[in-house]
């Protein structure tokens, strides 16, 4: 590593050679504002707004993409560089809507932020040129607002290298260019997964989530609904964001007191759920191992996986477990079993789920998701909107007291909650699937193998006597990969977990804003801590689970479960 | 209609096109950065370039068709839709503007009942508007295919029209 000396505002600084100018500042506690730079994404030099002074350059430079070098002479913040970095943003702002206060990303947007933060009172500029464009709402995820766009190529790029989906991608040219889907279409008719992580890294209100809050508020003031809410498991370390609590901090108790305050009748965990999930896809792979089905099994939890395999890998479907997502399961059974259990009309049952992920609004309304004779989840929420539901409720976050969920859906063991990490769901079925085999309450409970934050990840591990071969898939460029293995036979796994998003749900398209390594680091820690904290880790072990299948449900894999925990999968053309 | 797998209507087989199209595919095959002269030939074939043929494209080199489509607007010698066979450039640049040259476009919009950038319904005329053609002393000018008309008045144009079938 050779490491170069330069100066940054009259400040020596030591950087490695090969680095930008922007880095080598923030490192250094410099800020320089930019809009279409992301440090997980390959610098672009679009916007010019991280323009500085450098020894040398004839003209001011764009530091995101701009290598240090010996002896460079760095000025961040001459009246050259204000000046300039001004320009840009009001020649931006002359072609951006001006009705910041009734604008989804208000308070989240970063073009806002600059705007404040250069103290720009007045934009010289008319936008002559300024184009009408149709808001897209074609789907039930997301919404691509073009008028707010200030084509930063993030979402192009996010969509490409890390998804491998290449949604996205510039169309015409000045004045007229836009971001653009093949053919101009919409995303309904486009092949996207609606993973929305275009939207978590979209800087202003360009691209967002649908916003459903109205339905939750409508059904909660309906005297005649039963309102019942399930929160995922990676809410409850990401929601605090939303609410001015430090990133990692585990909010689930205040949430839950939060979700009553709001006023639903019943608050549920999505971890109970979870836990059913590893109980129907842990049976069904020892099924599938035992009895010669189709390996390598591979997981089906995360929906915008589930479309990225439907559009684009349809031969491939008979790998992906037939189990229903936790949020699906938890739908099926609440309009059955607990209707029946507490003598609720399901008819009047609203079933609400809070989740950290875009593509979950897609599943709750995909047309065969009505096992239990209805809509079996009605309206899904995502972190960001239940954020925006307390703050306009107006309720004191941090000084709500701690609560519990309420039965009988509502228990969940540890190996429901790291559900939420790459790598989870397998950790959670090995603890299941392990005991399962081999008869015994085995003392292994952390599978080490299977966690991290790389991409992709394999281990060989021994499950009662017998090697097993497993493979953590995160990001859908990752998953493409891992498919085209599969289908060139080069992989010889048996079981194979993929999220789509990185990190997994933390990392989930309907988290918090701004997200980025670090953050996510510190969701997937506080969610260990969750599972380390619970007394009970394995999912066969929640009592509220054994009483389902004692009581109600038989056994997993039964016929009663075939039918409200199951599904199939087709192939999509778009 | 699909026109890249319609089938050939003498012998039913692969209609000519496409079996054009695989060879021009098949000669760029593997090579980094030809994706716009495999364009420009494709479009040489069919004279615009069809959405089901860029979709083929697309599924054949493995270049995302949303990428493809941002190249084809981003070039103004790509065309999405039909051309007619005749291609009428009117010159809008700063000496034909000064001596009519809205006029002249104004007048061929009527005459020929579409706007700039479209093309007739008999696909005999598609009208387009240039910056400048280089021939400013014969200003107010336009291009027919490659016949240059300069000196224009709208009552000349439909004489000019007649004469390109």
């Amino acid at each position: 590593m050779t490491m170069v000396n330069l100066t940054i505002n009259g400040k020596q600084i030591q950087a490695e050679q090969g680095t930008t100018i922007l880095e080598a500042a923030r490192a250094a506690g410099i800020y320089i504002p930019t809009l279409c730079y992301h440090p997980e994404l390959r610098p672009e030099g679009a916007c010019r707004l991280c323009m500085v002074e450098a020894s040398g350059a004839r003209t001011l430079v764009a530091s995101c993409v701009y290598p240090v070098s010996e002896g460079l002479v760095v000025k961040t913040n001459t009246d050259k560089v204000r000046e300039a970095r001004k320009t840009v943003v009001e020649l931006l702002l002359a072609n951006h809507p001006k009705d910041c206060l009734c604008c989804q990303k208000s308070g989240d947007c970063e073009l806002q932020k600059i705007a404040a933060d250069l103290g720009l009172r007045k934009i010289r500029f008319e936008g002559g040129e300024t184009k009408a464009h149709t808001i897209d709402c074609s789907n039930p995820s997301l919404v691509r607002d073009q008028e707010k766009c200030i084509l930063c190529g993030r979402c192009i790029r996010i969509c490409r290298d890390v998804q491998g989906m290449s949604v996205y991608s510039f169309a015409g040219r000045g004045f007229n260019t836009i971001v653009s889907t093949a053919f101009e279409h919409d995303l309904k008719d486009a092949v996207c997964t609606y993973c929305g992580q275009c939207a978590s890294v979209c800087p202003t209100g360009a691209i967002v989530e649908k916003d459903d809050t109205e339905q939750v508020w409508k059904a909660i003031n309906d005297p005649d609904k039963v309102v019942i809410v399930q929160t995922a498991p990676s809410v409850r370390v990401a929601l605090g964001e939303e609410l001015g609590i430090p990133a990692g901090s585990i909010v689930t108790g205040k949430m839950v007191a939060a979700l009553r305050s709001l006023g639903f009748d019943k608050v549920f965990d999505t971890n109970f759920s979870a836990d059913l999930t590893i109980m129907e896809e842990g049976h069904e792979f020892i099924d599938r191992l035992q009895n010669g089905g189709v390996l390598p099994m591979i997981t089906s939890c995360s929906p915008g996986w589930v479309n990225m395999i439907e559009l684009k890998y349809p031969d491939l479907l008979p790998h992906l477990s037939t189990a229903k997502s936790p949020q699906q399961m938890f739908g099926a059974v609440a309009k059955t079993y607990y209707a029946e259990k507490a003598g609720i009309d399901p008819a009047k049952i609203v079933s609400v789920s809070v989740m950290p992920c875009t593509a979950k609004k897609a599943e709750a309304q995909r047309e065969e998701m009505c096992d239990s004779g209805y809509r079996d989840v009605d309206v899904v929420i995502t972190t960001r909107e239940l954020g925006r539901m307390i703050r306009e409720a107006g309720i004191d976050f941090a000084a709500l007291p701690e609560e519990h969920f309420d039965s009988p859906l509502g228990t969940g063991t540890g190996a429901a909650v790291i559900f939420g990490n790459t790598g989870g769901v397998m950790e959670a079925a090995l603890r299941t699937v392990a005991d399962v085999v081999s008869g015994e309450d085995l003392p292994k409970i952390e599978y080490e193998e299977v966690r991290g934050m790389e991409e992709t990840r394999e281990a060989t591990l021994n499950i009662a006597g017998k090697e097993i071969k497993i493979a953590v898939v995160n990001t859908l460029a990752s998953a493409h990969k891992m498919l085209d293995r599969i289908k060139a036979g080069t992989a010889d796994y048996q079981f194979i977990e993929v999220m789509a998003c990185p990190g997994g749900c933390i990392g989930g398209g309907g988290q918090p804003v701004p997200v980025n390594r670090e953050i996510r680091q510190k969701r997937r820690e506080a969610l260990f801590d969750c599972d380390r904290m619970s007394e009970l880790r394995k999912s066969h072990e929640n009592p509220e689970i054994k009483a389902l299948y004692d009581n109600w449900l038989g056994k997993p894999l039964g016929e009663k479960a075939h039918h409200l925990l199951h599904t199939h999968y087709s192939a999509k053309v778009r | 209609m699909s026109l890249i797998n319609q089938k050939c209507s003498c012998c039913g087989g692969e209609n000519p096109e496409k079996v054009q199209v695989d060879a021009i595919l098949a000669k760029y095959e593997g090579k980094k950065g030809s994706l716009i002269p495999i364009l420009q030939e494709v479009q040489s074939l069919y004279n615009y370039l069809p959405k089901d043929v860029l979709e083929y494209v697309a599924s054949k080199t493995g270049v995302p068709i949303s990428e493809i489509y941002g190249v084809v607007t981003f070039y103004s010698l790509f065309h999405l839709n039909p051309r007619g066979r005749n291609i009428i450039r009117v010159c809008q640049g700063t000496a034909c503007h000064v001596r009519g040259g809205k006029l002249i476009l104004q007048a061929l919009e009527k005459e020929l009942g579409i706007k700039a950038g479209h093309t007739t319904e008999d696909l005999r005329y598609t009208l387009e508007t240039v910056a400048c053609i280089g021939a400013c002393g014969l200003a107010p000018v336009m291009q027919i295919n490659d016949d240059t008309h300069g000196r224009l008045t709208p009552d000349k144009l439909p004489a000019i029209l007649k004469r390109y079938q």
